[in-house]
């Protein structure tokens, strides 16, 4: 813990996000700390400005009776004001505890009921109906505050206030209440708690990560040296409050760097502000960036022969030395003139429309980025990166240094961060990060953290030889062994598979087996426009699935993922030696995947036991009926006969090592 | 000034207070030729509330909700609106006496952007000269500054910040029937005629638009006339309802008090008139 503490040593006085907000006030004090576009303007604060904002919130939460140690839950979209709820409670020695806007009112009881919650702070009515609706059982909630007057007045309010005229309180009551306020701002330590998150939790009830003021203002500092952010850098915060990532970008690295935070006008302009504002420093899950490609994609088949011809020829020139000038890697100077014209043709105007041209830093994380993706963005000198983290962590587990950037790893270990592989392939850490506990569930904190402070990820991976990269292959409950011993992560092959366009769902079978054998859905979009393209007549999903070209293109894709897999000694046994095109699409309807899209593996396993059988028997064809539901719950039955095939698998001999 | 009825409003079941009377129709009848499309009808809207107007195709209802806003002239009876009795106008005269109106058939400038076609509700608020305007000068600037601020407002109130830029023509029905309020609002009317808001959309878009209805009137005590053919909408909304048929008044009251009208339940279930 040694790092830790000469850490902590070397913050002196700054140990709170008040204090830091004191600091920027005094240092930066005419700089922009937030923007918020309203009624199509961008209106900016200054940090000297949210100073006294936020002091004025914090007085007026002072006269409404908040207490030391009161847990403040904030419900809302991104907004300036909302964070500086969460700055005022930490001023008044309150825990500011950031929920899901979308969440129902179900989920919304329980955490709220956990953390026994006296203040809620509102974006909007919609959220204080979802408050009201939840104090029936909740008996913990006495004040609510709303940002948004809009739609309010027939409200009760002998115990709700609308957030401006709590600030007129509190600006009134400055004589009164200053000093009481200065004391317990400046009682604030590392060791307090800075903020509760809870964590979506994909199995049973959330769990409140507790983060204390020495995880998040070290994690800060340590990520903000990394990335020499600076002031004057700009981010759009638009990803939700109760997530650990924007707490850290928009509140922990804002407040220590002292950069400018900018709310977007609604969720639906996102697009828009973010071209308006040209952050600096952006973090965006592979999602956004996917469709950001396949808009540009789009419109770019309806542009002119010569517009598209010029786009391609410079994107193919860029795919080869884009890279190679972010690395700083030698290039000739032919290639860097012709860049440079690429630049002014495509790349910069490209840029600019998507509102990334001033980019220095960009991250992407949460689960596997296309390797397409992420050159195609790389190609245009966008420096995006990766990284690996999670709540417990304060974000930052491992990401990926300047020149050092590849698709497949998710980098090293961040500064302070220990990071070890356990014999079972589980990925641990040790950091100054390391959640403090998990709130009311000592068991749970045990069994996540043990007492010299390593935390089990659930993920499992492994450090590349030579370039000291981690790379994650899987949860570790989903990853195997197949018979002959070696490792079976089906993940990872499914990542691949589901890298090409034509391929929706892959899910990948062989533990305990000789071998591997996969099921494939089609993208029905995908090749539905490739047959429309070249005149192929299809009635369904079925049909269209069962066609010999399409299986032809499937297993050519298959062949390829074990081409590259093979050159992976550790998972070249994961090769698929056999498989099909399933005739139906995975539903959730049917209890084959989550609401949120990700395949139940037990289930599928057990529902098309038949298929799997028929696999690893060899046979050529197989007769199968499986039971869907329809969209208005009757049920019926989809027989068909599908055709299993063989694919090339990729001897040892080949292989390479990938971190060539 | 003419008498009308003095009397202070009411309160509604969800403790709004109505005002007293913004304009009384007396003994409507309106013809074009040989047809009678409104035969003698009485009826009073109140400052602050929700009046719906209902009936059967062909009842006469937009010829009511015309002949409210001005563009038709009764042949006979008369229309008291804020205590005088209204002339025959000119159509920039109907425009200018602050009831502004949506229509049933989308009537917005399909090739301008929502925040133009916005804008053009603000039009009678713009009083600099043509010079001053052609010149971006004195007045003209100050007043497009004021009415863009005011255009903004109702933007961010009915949430389609996202469209400001878009062309009309881009956008789904649900949306340019919003803009088509929003356009009506920007004109800051003191009653608001919405022929038909609901028709033609889907259970969300319906929701939406109620909400908006409710909260322009919460917000801005907008006095609202409304012509609706979903019952269910209507019952929610509204304060009170004139039902029409053939022309003719058959029901007037607070929506329970509709519901149970027999002359209502004729008409809806359909029978034969002879």
């Amino acid at each position: 813990m040694s790092t830790t503490e000469t850490a902590s040593a070397a913050l002196g006085e700054l140990c709170s996000i008040p204090a830091l907000l004191a600091r920027n006030a005094k240092r930066y004090g005419m700089q922009a700390a937030y923007r918020e576009k309203e009624f199509g303007i961008w209106q900016a604060w200054t940090w000297a400005e949210t100073h006294a904002e936020v002091r004025a919130m914090a007085l007026g939460f002072l006269v409404l009776g908040m207490r030391e140690g009161d847990y403040v839950a904030i419900i809302g979209r991104n907004r300036p004001a909302l964070y500086w709820a969460m700055v005022a409670a930490q001023s008044v020695g309150a825990i500011p505890v950031p929920l899901y806007q979308d969440a129902v009112a179900e989920e919304m009881a329980y955490v709220l009921d956990h953390c026994g919650a006296r203040f809620v702070i509102c974006g909007d009515q919609e959220q204080v109906d979802k408050v009201l609706e939840v104090q029936e059982k909740v008996t913990c909630i006495e004040e609510i505050a709303y940002l948004d007057k809009r739609g309010m007045r027939k409200y009760d309010h002998s115990h709700m206030n609308w957030l401006e005229d709590v600030m007129r309180e509190g600006r009134a009551a400055e004589t009164r209440l200053g000093a009481e306020l200065d004391r317990r701002t400046s009682a604030l330590t590392l060791d307090h708690t800075c903020v509760m998150l809870y964590t979506s939790g994909t199995t049973g009830k959330p769990k409140g990560v507790v983060l204390s003021n020495r995880n998040i203002i070290v994690t800060s500092k340590n990520s903000s040296e990394f990335d020499k952010l600076r002031p004057g850098d700009e981010i759009l915060a638009y990803l939700p409050m109760a997530w650990v990532g924007d707490f850290i970008f928009a509140i922990g690295q804002a407040y220590w760097t002292g950069f400018c935070v900018n709310c977007p006008e609604s969720a639906q302009t996102m697009l828009t502000d973010l071209r308006e504002i040209g952050p600096t420093y952006y973090f965006a899950p592979p999602r956004v960036f996917e469709n950001m490609l396949t808009t540009v994609m789009i419109r770019m088949e309806d542009a002119s022969p010569l517009k598209r011809k010029i786009f391609h020829h410079f994107m193919g020139f860029a795919r080869d030395v884009g890279p190679k000038l972010l690395d700083g890697k030698p290039v000739g100077i032919g290639d860097k003139l012709k860049y440079g014209l690429g630049n002014l043709l495509v790349y910069g105007p490209l840029k600019d429309t998507l509102g990334l041209r001033r980019i220095r830093v960009a991250y992407t994380a949460g689960e596997a980025i296309g390797p397409e993706i992420f050159d195609f963005y790389r190609s245009l000198g966008i420096n995006l990166k990766q990284l690996y983290g999670q709540t417990e962590a304060s974000v930052f587990i491992t990401q990926q240094p300047d020149g050092e950037v590849r698709s497949d790893t998710v980098g090293v270990p961040s500064p302070g961060v220990e990071v070890r592989i356990a014999d079972s392939g589980e990925v641990f850490y040790r950091s100054p990060g390391t959640f403090e506990s998990y709130y009311k569930n000592a068991e749970s904190t045990a069994s996540t953290k043990d007492p010299e402070g390593w935390v089990a990820t659930g993920d499992a991976g492994f450090f590349e030889e030579g370039s000291g990269h981690l790379r994650i292959i899987d949860r570790a409950k989903d990853v195997g062994k197949m018979a002959d011993g070696s490792l079976f992560a089906p993940k990872y092959v499914e990542n691949k598979l589901k890298f090409f366009p034509n391929i929706l769902e892959a899910v990948v079978f062989g533990n305990d087996r000789d071998r591997c054998v996969a099921f494939i859905n089609i993208d029905l979009t995908a090749v539905g426009s490739w047959a429309e393209r070249n005149n192929i007549a299809y009635s369904s999903y079925q049909e269209l699935a069962g066609l010999k070209r399409v299986l032809d293109t499937i297993q050519e894709h298959v062949e390829q993922v074990n081409e590259s897999v093979a050159q992976d000694k550790m998972l070249s046994g994961c090769q698929i030696h056999r498989f099909l095109v399933l005739h139906k699409e995975l539903d959730a309807d049917d209890g084959e995947m989550t609401r949120t899209r990700k395949v139940r593996r037990r289930i599928v396993e057990d529902k098309f036991a038949d298929l799997i059988d028929a696999l690893y028997a060899g046979k050529d064809s197989v007769y199968t009926e499986t039971e869907v539901t329809y969209e208005d719950g009757r049920k019926g039955k989809l027989k068909a006969t599908l055709e299993l095939r063989d694919a090339k698998v990729f001897g040892q001999t080949s292989a390479r090592m990938a971190a060539e | 000034m003419l008498d009308t009825q003095s009397d202070d409003g009411y309160i509604t079941a969800d403790g709004r207070k109505i005002g007293g009377v913004a304009m009384e129709m007396r003994n409507i009848t309106l013809r074009f030729g040989g047809v009678v499309a409104i035969k003698d009808i009485s009826f009073d809207i109140r400052w602050g509330e929700i009046r719906t107007i209902i009936g059967p195709n062909g009842a006469g209802k937009s010829s009511m909700l015309n002949v409210i806003s001005g563009f038709y002239h009764p042949q006979e009876g008369e229309v008291i609106y804020k205590g005088y009795k209204r002339p025959k106008m000119k159509p920039y005269q109907v425009a200018r006496q602050g009831i502004a109106r949506t229509f049933q058939n989308i009537a917005l400038f399909e090739g301008m952007s929502v925040l133009d076609n916005i804008m053009t509700g603000r039009m009678h608020h713009m009083k600099a000269n043509m010079l001053q305007q052609a010149l971006w000068w004195g007045k003209a600037q100050r007043e497009e500054d004021e009415n863009r601020a005011q255009v903004e407002k109702i933007i961010d109130f009915l949430e389609i910040q996202h469209i400001r830029k878009t062309p009309v023509a881009r956008l789904p029905y649900g949306l340019k029937k919003r803009v088509e309020l929003a356009r009506a609002l920007a004109a800051e009317p003191s009653i608001l005629l919405l022929d038909e808001p609901m028709a033609g959309m889907n259970v969300e878009e319906k929701e939406d638009m109620c909400r908006f209805i409710l909260d322009v009137n919460d917000e801005f005590g907008t006095t609202t006339v409304l012509i609706e053919h979903d019952m269910g909408v209507v019952m929610d909304l509204s304060d009170r309802v004139v039902v029409m048929d053939y022309g003719k008044k058959i029901g007037d009251g607070t929506p329970d008090e509709v519901r149970n009208n027999e002359d209502v339940i004729r008409a809806y279930l359909g029978v034969a008139h002879d």
